[in-house]
């Protein structure tokens, strides 16, 4: 695992949004594991300061009032994100940041209510889909347990999108048992194809619902698989 | 796309302001002011309609005209019903909250502010408190619930403490009512909802159902946070000339007396009460409790309060009142949702999310910038004066003109009448062996499934709230103890790197039922033994003292001999009380709920590395630490309930205090020692629930014993199924036990004997009875199902 | 924003509901429990979500702006369909 000096570390902008919530939690671990302070840009910037790479943390931006995460894709700050992606940027999004992802279509489908129609709070197990992009390569052949705590994570793409996904390698966690097997009653919330994380094109722009940062301690919960996310989410960049 | 990215924005500031924006505030000569009439004071059926809505006595009105010196007008009697109602004087319940045991080195600050404060570790404090809102949760679940998360939020953290914690304690009338699905399911969302959004941790709870809350459930919200000990913020209104602002959410008509309701009985015909329910807004929530830590910690205010029940009436009085001074505000500058509305309804609206704070003049651009990072309006809408009144004017007139001190110090206050209720005189034994024969009717076998599916998981309801956000959360409900928060803060002891806090809710409504000053220590020490079993010793407790109508005698008694019970246990434990929350009237169509001393407690553990959970996870032998010559009791006991027999019979477990204190020394000694990986107290059902509760989600089977201990010399049901206060099941890490128990060997009032073994099987084993392990596993798991 | 009611709006609705394809668990849950209480024949329930967008009139402009705004904003055309017509 990386650990970094304040000179050496990364520059890792995390965007706030009111109403985001998981901004904290994102600060404590890449601050205690890893020696990256990360760069606070609040959503009325409209050009981000210097950074490797963005991360969108979890939380209900603006209140996730309309649908989940599709205020915050219309805020100044989401501009800049999508140029600083579309010039091949590092951007990881989760649980509401992945939803901002897909609003602000810079990952493919939507996320819609949970098939329970509740809130889910819960560890799962996540199984790692094939392709090309470091988050697959690097985490491979693992099953990571990871928890999730949302109301609207049901991945959501049309038959012909889910095609293009896996021919794509876009798929990257699936949830799945202890075994790494997807089936329906590892899907928590009735998502497509059991889908929980994907990948853009290039592999640079990742988006999962479970909470890697909250899976950094083995004191909390009991797994460390987190850090494999968000050491995988520095390979992606460095 | 310019005007469409703003929209959230626009949508906010239409409904948040008039964008009137002050910063000087003139005080103009009130003297000269024309006040609204009267109100018209003719007897009569108007009259009396006037007061039966405000809830005054004919003695209490008569109270308000002394004060004033004249006739209230309408927006001042509105004032006086909502400052003298039950809920914001506690008239009935003050004189004896008296006797509550308040200090311990640990306290900060005690009863009186919004929370209490008790330190933990160097200058690192917790602030906590724990709150009712069982009105309006019966009457629209949902929002009752939710609000009831909101309020109890910002009492913790306009003192400048970040909320780490949330828990919930939850009654229902019987699963079988006809309302209690549709209670449960929007209750438990309601709290969800709210929490998740704000971003913290729902960590632990506890709910059960008794048909004594069949037309009044409980919603008892307690929230916990750090705080700074030299910055924790007091609500006073200080500093004459200084400007009292408003912030947050615009006012609209809702919650209008909700104060007084609260202080009222339902009756089950009523449905009007409808209207007083509030609408919570948790993503305004968040953006309060980031802008309040942020002013405070820039020290831009020197008061703030939260407009909680009767809203802007009782914060400015509070304010007021705690600093001696004056207000004056005009209601003209107050944020509105709706137009022509009364001083009336904007004095006494309950509309959520909103605050009132005082600031000095010169400190209001640095102010205004903060809040208009989180896009909250802020309006000046006052100036603290020297006149010792809170004068208001709206639309041209004084509407209100009221000295504050007699309105505190001049506030009903009654000793009302006590009837203590007549007690079974039965022998208690008697009571126990018909318990006895009546489970041996129903079969040992079914008792358990009936006592797994009655107490077992709650996972259909902790799987709605966020467990994990704050990334503290070492034991969550899962774990099914105390909840373990691994708390790591720069003012904390350097030494304690591994600092943890631990929190439990709990009361046993069926002790309470029996014998309410019992009941009332029980609740104590069950909370208390929850966190010794964790490793933790307790700090101080927060309550919330839900009981029925306290102008019934019975029910004025229960109350007294709740708070005697407490405060004993308080005594004996070394714990004070240090914030809290009175809850009468619950009751419906003349039936009052059980009597329900709801105790939340916070404790320290030292290093939390090692605080064990209540479920064990591998085979291990089993060990019983109990207390000398107590005997196993069905009073109030979950099988006296399970097998329908009388709540009113038996005796509740009988406590030797000297015994619980040793106990709780002594599992906080060995889990220190790092010695133990599993423990629980012995709680409702017995020793054979506990431990089936213990393995029923590990995939372990279990066999248990009693005929090695004192318990042995007890029938067989008594043992396994009897109630007993100052019980463990303890699990010691393997190569630890022989060290574990040569520490026991000098316990005097407690023994510790090994009872079983979790073991590799299918089955559950206890005495001369088993079950099949997927049985126990089934209905432990569809408890709520 | 301009108040609702000031001479020169005209207001549009714009009705939003999941694609048909798409499952809507809150819809399903309702029809479920129409059945279980006896409303027999209830072969199928959609939820959508109504706004009503009061627009200043900009010509003929304000048409295209609300259905700009339904189509970027309010809708989700991964998930959602949406209609819209002037009230």
């Amino acid at each position: 695992m990386k650990r970094f000096t304040a000179a050496g570390a990364p520059r890792i902008g995390l965007i706030d949004f009111p109403g985001s919530n998981c901004d904290r939690d994102c600060n404590d671990a890449f601050e205690r594991h890893f020696g990256i302070k990360l760069i606070p840009v609040w959503h009325t910037e409209h050009t981000l300061p210097q950074v490797d790479a963005v991360l969108l943390p979890g939380g209900f931006s603006y209140g996730d009032y309309l649908r989940s995460g599709a205020l915050a894709a219309h805020s100044p700050i989401m501009g800049a994100v999508k140029s600083f992606v579309s010039k091949g940027g590092a951007a990881l999004g989760i649980c509401n940041g992945f939803q901002i992802l897909t609003e602000s279509h810079l990952l493919p489908g939507a996320l819609l209510r949970n098939r329970s129609r509740r809130f889910i709070c819960k560890f799962v197990n996540l199984a790692v889909g094939s392709g090309n992009s470091v988050y697959q390569k690097q985490l491979g052949q693992r099953v990571l347990r990871l928890p999730i705590a949302h109301g609207e994570g049901r991945y959501y793409i049309d038959g012909e999108g889910l095609r293009r996904l896996h021919d794509q390698g876009q798929v990257a966690f699936r949830y799945a048992d202890a075994k790494g097997h997807a089936n329906d009653e590892s899907n928590p919330n009735g998502a497509v194809d059991n889908i929980a994380g994907i990948v853009s094109e290039n592999g640079r722009v990742m988006g999962l619902m479970p909470h890697p940062e909250r899976a950094t301690d083995p004191l909390l919960g009991g797994s460390v698989d987190g850090l494999a996310v968000l050491d995988t989410f520095l390979s992606s960049f460095m | 796309m310019a005007l469409l990215c703003w929209i959230p924005f626009c949508l906010r500031l239409c409904e948040g302001s008039d964008l009137k924006m002050t910063t000087t505030f003139k005080l103009p000569d009130t003297a000269q002011m024309t006040r609204p009439p009267q109100i018209d004071e003719t007897p009569g059926p108007a009259f009396t309609a006037l007061m039966r809505k405000h809830k005054l006595t004919g003695e209490e009105y008569a109270r308000v005209k002394d004060i004033l010196g004249r006739i209230p007008t309408m927006a001042e009697l509105g004032i006086f019903s909502a400052m003298w109602s039950e809920h914001c004087s506690y008239k009935s319940s003050r004189v004896h909250l008296k006797r509550f045991p308040t200090e311990s080195p640990d306290v900060v600050v005690g009863p009186g502010e919004n929370a209490g404060v008790v330190r933990l570790s160097g200058k690192l404090c917790l602030a906590f408190k724990m709150e009712s809102h069982n009105h309006p949760s019966y009457i629209e679940p949902y929002q009752g619930a939710a609000t009831g998360v909101g309020g109890i939020l910002r009492d913790v953290f306009c003192m400048g403490a970040r909320p780490i914690a949330n828990l919930n304690a939850l009654r229902f009338g019987l699963r079988s009512h006809q309302r209690t699905p549709h209670l449960v399911e929007n209750v438990v969302k309601g709290i969800g909802d709210y929490g998740n959004c704000v971003g913290v941790p729902t960590v632990a709870g506890n709910v059960s159902f008794d048909a004594s809350y069949n037309g009044n459930c409980l919603v008892n919200a307690m929230t916990v946070g750090v705080i700074h000990e030299d910055r924790i913020f007091k609500g006073y209104a200080t500093g004459q000339g200084n400007l009292v602002v408003y912030l947050g959410s615009a006012t609209g008509r809702d919650g209008i007396h909700g104060a007084s309701m609260a202080s009222g009985s339902f009756a089950t015909s009523e449905n009007s009460e409808r209207s007083t329910v509030q609408v919570g807004d948790p993503f305004t929530e968040k953006l309060l409790l980031e802008a309040t830590l942020d002013v405070l910690d820039k020290g831009l205010v020197v008061g703030l309060q939260d407009m909680g029940a009767a809203g802007l009436t009782s914060s400015s009085f509070e304010m007021a009142g705690r600093a001696g001074n004056g207000l004056y505000m005009d209601l003209d500058h107050v944020p509105v949702r709706t137009t022509a509305m009364t001083a009336y309804e904007l004095l006494l609206s309950e509309s959520q999310e909103r605050m009132l704070m005082v600031i000095e003049p010169h400190k209001w651009d640095e102010l205004r910038a903060v809040l208009d990072k989180w896009q909250l309006a802020c309006t000046v809408i006052g100036v603290v004066t020297d006149t010792g009144r809170v004068q208001i004017h709206h639309k041209g007139l004084l509407e209100v003109d009221v000295p504050v001190d007699p309105m505190t110090d001049l506030a009903p206050k009654y000793e009302r009448p006590m009837r203590p209720r007549v007690k079974d005189a039965a022998d208690p034994e008697v009571f126990n062996q018909k318990v006895t024969a009546a489970a041996l009717v129903r079969g040992p076998e079914a008792l358990l499934l009936a006592a797994l599916r009655d107490t077992g998981d709650k996972e259909s309801i902790y799987s709605q709230y966020d467990q994990h956000i704050g990334t503290q959360t070492v034991h969550g409900p899962d774990v099914q103890g105390a909840a373990a928060l691994w708390v790591r803060s720069e003012w904390a002891d350097p030494s304690e790197p591994y600092l943890g806090v631990l929190t439990a809710a709990t009361c046993n409504e069926r002790y309470n039922r029996l014998d309410a000053y019992l009941g009332g220590a029980h609740a104590v020490l069950k909370a208390a033994r929850t966190i010794a079993a964790a490793g933790g010793r307790p700090l101080a407790i927060t309550d919330c003292l839900n009981y029925g109508n306290p102008e019934v005698p019975e029910v004025m008694a229960d109350f007294s001999a709740g708070v005697d019970g407490i405060s004993l246990a308080c005594r004996e434990l070394s714990v004070p009380v240090v914030s809290g929350n009175v809850s009468l009237y619950n009751e419906t169509d003349g039936e009052s709920i059980a009597p329900t001393p709801m105790i939340g407690m916070v404790g320290k553990i030292q290093d939390v590395r090692k605080s064990p959970t209540a479920v064990v996870s591998e085979s291990a032998s089993l060990y019983l630490l109990y207390p000398l010559k107590v005997g196993p009791q069905f009073g109030g006991s979950l099988a006296a309930k399970l097998l329908d027999q009388s709540l009113h019979a038996g005796q509740a477990p009988e406590i030797n205090w000297h015994a619980e204190r040793e106990g709780m020394d002594f599992l906080r000694l060995i889990i220190g020692n790092g010695q133990v990986s599993a423990c629980r107290d012995v709680g409702d059902g017995g020793v054979i629930t506990t431990a089936a509760k213990m393995v029923a989600k590990s995939g372990l089977g279990l066999q248990l014993d009693l005929a090695s201990t004192e318990l042995g010399r007890y029938s067989d049901l008594a043992q396994y199924f009897g109630e007993i206060s100052g019980a463990y099941l303890i699990c010691f890490n393997s190569g630890d036990e022989s060290k574990a128990l040569q520490s026991a060997a000098t316990l005097r009032y407690n023994a510790v004997v090994k009872v079983g073994q979790v073991v590799d099987s299918s089955k559950i084993s206890w005495g001369p009875w088993s079950m099949p392990l997927k049985v126990c596993h089934h209905a432990f798991t569809s408890a709520l199902s | 924003m301009s108040s609702p009611d000031s001479p020169s709006c005209s207001d549009y609705e714009v009705i939003v509901r999941l694609k048909p394809e798409v499952l809507d668990p809150e819809a399903r849950a309702i029809q479920e429990t129409l059945t279980r209480i006896g409303f027999a024949g209830v072969k199928g329930l959609q939820v959508s979500k109504r706004y009503v967008l009061s627009i200043e009139d900009q010509g003929a402009n304000a048409a295209g702006h609300a259905e700009q705004i339904a189509r970027e904003y309010l809708a989700n055309p991964v998930s959602e369909t949406f209609q819209i017509r002037k009230l």
